[in-house]
């Protein structure tokens, strides 16, 4: 059964709605149908086309369509294609008139106005061309005249004035040759043919480009199946995905994509989030683990509840948030969108003017042609759209390509403003480091071989909660160490844990704990220091009295860290540690990933006064943290990054967020920032450039200097290559690859 | 003479030009209901101006029937709002305008231009 909404038009009272409920639940197949009134809404369900259901609207004198929740990329790039052909079509039939009366034209094969013979010849091409201005250019006239009637103008206008006025000055001077001196006796007819078939084709070609700058979006809406494999009184079924339901029990098989959100409730698998986060290692994951819709299943299969679905999923809020931030415009922008937004009227008022001035100073003779000729070239060349697609294309590709490789960009001013950032404080618990205590070093002595020293270690902490015992643990779990059975189990506070294990008195803890247990230490004391030094802890072993060993634990470093703050600092950044550490574990780290300032000591509360203090120093701030507990301090710096373990990181909380859980995130995202801004700088100024320099060229300014005027063709052309070039340079951003710096 | 005449005309379409389109406005359609739709095509969003009562929830319903990409997006950049809007397919906005005054809506490239005029005076029915 499927659930079908339909938007109503045409329903002006309350008693429309149970005659469009009653057609609906006529059709069969409908098992029910309900109207809601202040919604102009109906929803149907059943089985049943739906252009059954809207037929039986229209039936009934109303009007509907359908209202889809889930996008149909499918759909959408059939409708595009048929409109690109058409496109092709419209200029292939204005080229098959413009092209051979041009080519005549310049061989001097066409008739000229002074026979009778030559007038007919005219007047039929004359009916042609207005055939192609109907057929190919329909749509730039209907356009032009709906939107004057709406007090507005766009390229429409442009394009219909300038090709109008060629077609009516043509039949003037073939109905009334008279009017103009000879030599000016010139139709202009494979004028506005061509530039139709031009801006036709352009706008093909542009459309073919355009759908490139969202390949992103449409990637990352791909990844959503379209059916669910869910579990229902005991029965297996694949359902739409739209009829998952909270809370439901779901089945993944091997190399199945997941349908929502949910956590694993049976079974374990490694799952590729590759599609998300960028992170290329499959991730493993076992009962209680996330898991999120849009990534693949590798091998194994498992048992999940669906914990968010729809819109809720990680999926769904990262594609809203990518498409919003593709729609918003940076700063830099603004100037372009206030031009665009009165471009068309002041060009119609300088193709006045420009008309005005050759007739009021326009070569004896030649002034009226010449007038008509020059306008309608100004008319032709001005391109508002080149203009107003600079900064918005190259913002699509851009934050579209940051989403690429997990780095989700919140809007326009975040993308402007990352580049221009000059200093990048990094939190250390969870940004630089791990965020959690991990096993970096083992140190056996005498006969004790490292499992073994692990071994029995994780087996008296198996009943400690202590943060250092859960990396302990977790070291013996990833080397698959079988543990033994530990008896009379102690925990001394500040020193560490007692118990037995095969009858022997195993100590664990700090060397206090060994001291007050007479045993002797000296034999790792060297070891000890050495960990001491770089800001690890050293954990004492002792079994049946004697020292086995010693445990480096620390916050392990991430292992890209220190590479990527390379990158920054490459990139001319100043790169800050900031943490609620002591200094003597900050400046280990600091010095490690090669770090030169620190502030340590710094209560979370603080952090964001800290950054407001290198701000007031005249620094752009970047502040990198994860997106929580930081949450102050990235709101207080120019640009917040994010940084998560796969999705599980929260996408609302900063500028950018990195879902890739490494700091290379953020030089990436310094680089496209930068790359984007400098895109939108070259559309901008080649916008610009060529309408400034276009429009009084048009107008004939050199004619009287170098007497050279614009061909009306050539304008078209250029008009149509504008915005085509505006496209295709924005695209070339699809072709940057993460860490290639700039 | 002609000159004269030429000259005269050329600052009287100048002068049209700007009082049409940058000094009158299109006349607002009153609604009172909360949907609206608002059909986009040949360039335009119809109707252009529409005027709602401020404070209430209003859902606009577009419905582009232009296949040009430049229909593609409705942006209403004051609220923060940007919507696709597939082709033949109505897509809903449900907006509330807060306090009285203007909020203009427009495709990315402030060609195809629109506005949401919010008073203080219930429409009559």
């Amino acid at each position: 059964m499927n659930t079908i909404r339909l938007s109503l038009s045409g329903m002006s009272c309350a008693g429309c709605v149970s005659r469009v409920e009653t057609a609906l639940n006529d059709v069969a197949g409908v098992i029910s149908a309900s109207v809601n009134f202040a919604e102009h809404t109906a929803t149907i369900q059943g089985d049943v086309p739906v252009a059954r259901l809207i037929d039986a609207v229209g039936n009934t004198g109303y009007g509907a369509a359908e209202l889809k929740g889930v996008e149909d990329e499918g759909e959408k790039e059939a409708a595009e294609m048929a409109h690109y052909r058409k496109l092709l079509q419209k200029a292939a039939v204005a080229a098959a008139i413009g092209v051979p009366l041009f080519v005549l034209g310049m061989g001097g094969l066409l008739p000229s106005l002074d026979t009778d013979g030559g007038r007919l010849f005219w007047f039929i091409v004359g009916g042609l061309t207005l055939g192609v201005l109907v057929y190919s250019g329909g749509h730039f006239f209907t356009g032009a005249w709906k939107s004057a009637r709406h007090h507005n103008a766009n390229m429409d206008t442009l394009i219909a004035l300038g090709t109008g006025t060629a077609w009516i000055f043509s039949m003037v001077i073939i109905a009334w040759p008279d009017w103009v001196p000879l030599s000016a006796q010139h139709a202009y007819f494979e004028a506005a043919a061509i530039i139709i078939a031009l801006i036709n084709f352009g706008s093909a070609l542009e459309m073919r480009a355009r759908g490139k700058t969202s390949e992103a979006i449409k990637r990352l809406i791909g990844l959503q199946p379209k059916t669910a494999r869910v579990i229902r009184t005991g029965v297996e079924m694949d359902v739409a995905i739209d009829e998952v339901r909270l809370d439901e029990t779901l089945r993944v098989r091997p190399g199945e994509r997941i349908a929502v959100d949910g956590d694993i409730i049976e079974g374990h698998s490694s799952v590729d989030e590759s599609m998300l986060t960028g992170e290329p290692v499959p991730v493993q994951k076992q009962q209680g683990d996330p898991v999120v819709a849009g990534t693949i299943n590798k091998l194994g299969t498992f048992l999940f509840r669906a914990r968010r679905i729809g819109k809720d999923t990680a999926l769904a809020q990262i594609i809203e948030m990518v498409r919003a931030a593709q729609s918003s415009k940076p700063a830099i922008g603004r100037l372009a969108d206030k031009v665009s937004s009165i471009f068309v009227p002041t060009v119609l008022i300088i193709a006045v003017l420009t008309f005005l001035a050759w007739s009021n100073f326009g070569p004896s003779g030649q002034a009226s042609t010449l007038a008509v000729v020059t306008t309608m070239t100004v008319l032709i060349i001005a391109c508002p759209c080149a203009l107003g697609l600079a900064t918005p294309i190259s913002i699509m590709v851009g934050v579209g390509k940051a989403a690429e490789f997990g780095t989700l960009i919140r809007n326009g001013d975040a993308l402007q403003q990352a580049g221009r950032l000059d200093t990048i404080v990094l939190d250390k618990t969870g940004t630089v480091t791990e965020g959690r205590p991990s096993v970096t070093r083992l140190v056996s002595t005498g006969d004790w071989k490292q499992d073994e020293l692990l071994r029995w270690a994780a087996s008296i902490e198996q009943g400690s909660e202590h943060p250092l015992a859960e990396a302990i643990l977790d070291a013996a779990n990833d080397r698959q160490l079988t543990l033994l059975d530990a008896e009379g189990f102690t925990a001394i506070a500040g020193r560490g844990v007692v118990a037995s294990v095969q009858g022997r008195r195993v100590l664990l803890g700090n060397r206090q704990l060994m001291r007050e247990n007479d045993v002797e230490t000296a034999v790792v004391e060297e070891v000890a220091a050495a960990l001491t030094q770089k800001a690890q802890t050293p954990v004492f072993v002792a079994v049946a009295g004697d020292m086995a060993g010693v445990i480096g634990i620390a916050d392990a470093i991430k292992g890209d860290s220190h590479a990527a703050i390379r990158r920054l600092q490459g990139l001319g950044l100043k790169v800050v540690l900031l943490t609620g550490d002591n200094k003597a574990t900050a400046d280990a780290v600091a010095q490690q990933v090669g770090i030169d300032q620190v502030f340590a000591d710094v209560l979370p509360q603080d952090k964001a006064a800290k950054v407001a203090s290198l701000q007031q120093q005249g620094e752009r701030v970047g502040m990198v943290g994860d997106g929580i507990n930081d949450a102050p301090a990235l709101a207080r710096a120019d640009v917040g990054f994010a940084i998560g373990t796969g999705t599980d990181v929260a996408i609302e909380s900063a500028d950018i967020t990195l879902m890739r859980g490494s700091l290379h995130g953020v030089p990436d995202a310094i680089n496209i920032s930068r790359q984007t801004v400098r895109n939108i700088k070259q559309n901008l100024f080649g916008a610009f450039v060529y309408n400034t320099l276009g429009i009084p060229v048009a107008a004939g300014v050199l004619f009287p200097f170098v007497g050279i005027l614009l061909n009306p063709m050539i304008a078209g052309g250029a008009m149509a290559m504008s915005s085509l070039t505006v496209v295709s340079n924005a695209n070339r951003l699809r072709f940057y690859k993460p860490g290639a710096e700039s | 003479m002609n000159v004269l005449f030429v000259n005269l005309a050329g600052v009287a379409l100048i002068a049209f030009i700007i009082w049409w389109f940058w000094l009158s406005r299109p006349k607002a359609q009153r609604v009172r209901k909360n949907v609206v739709d608002i059909v986009v095509e040949a360039g335009t969003y119809t109707p252009p101006r529409i005027e709602v009562e401020a404070g209430k929830e209003v859902t606009l319903r577009f419905l582009r029937k232009d296949a040009s990409p430049c229909a593609e997006k409705v942006i209403f950049e004051s609220l923060g709002i940007n919507a696709d809007l597939p082709l033949n397919t109505p897509t809903d906005i449900v907006v509330t305008p807060v306090e009285a005054g203007e909020i203009p809506f427009t495709c990315q490239m402030q060609m195809y231009r629109g506005s949401l005029v919010a008073t203080n005076e219930s429409p009559p029915e």
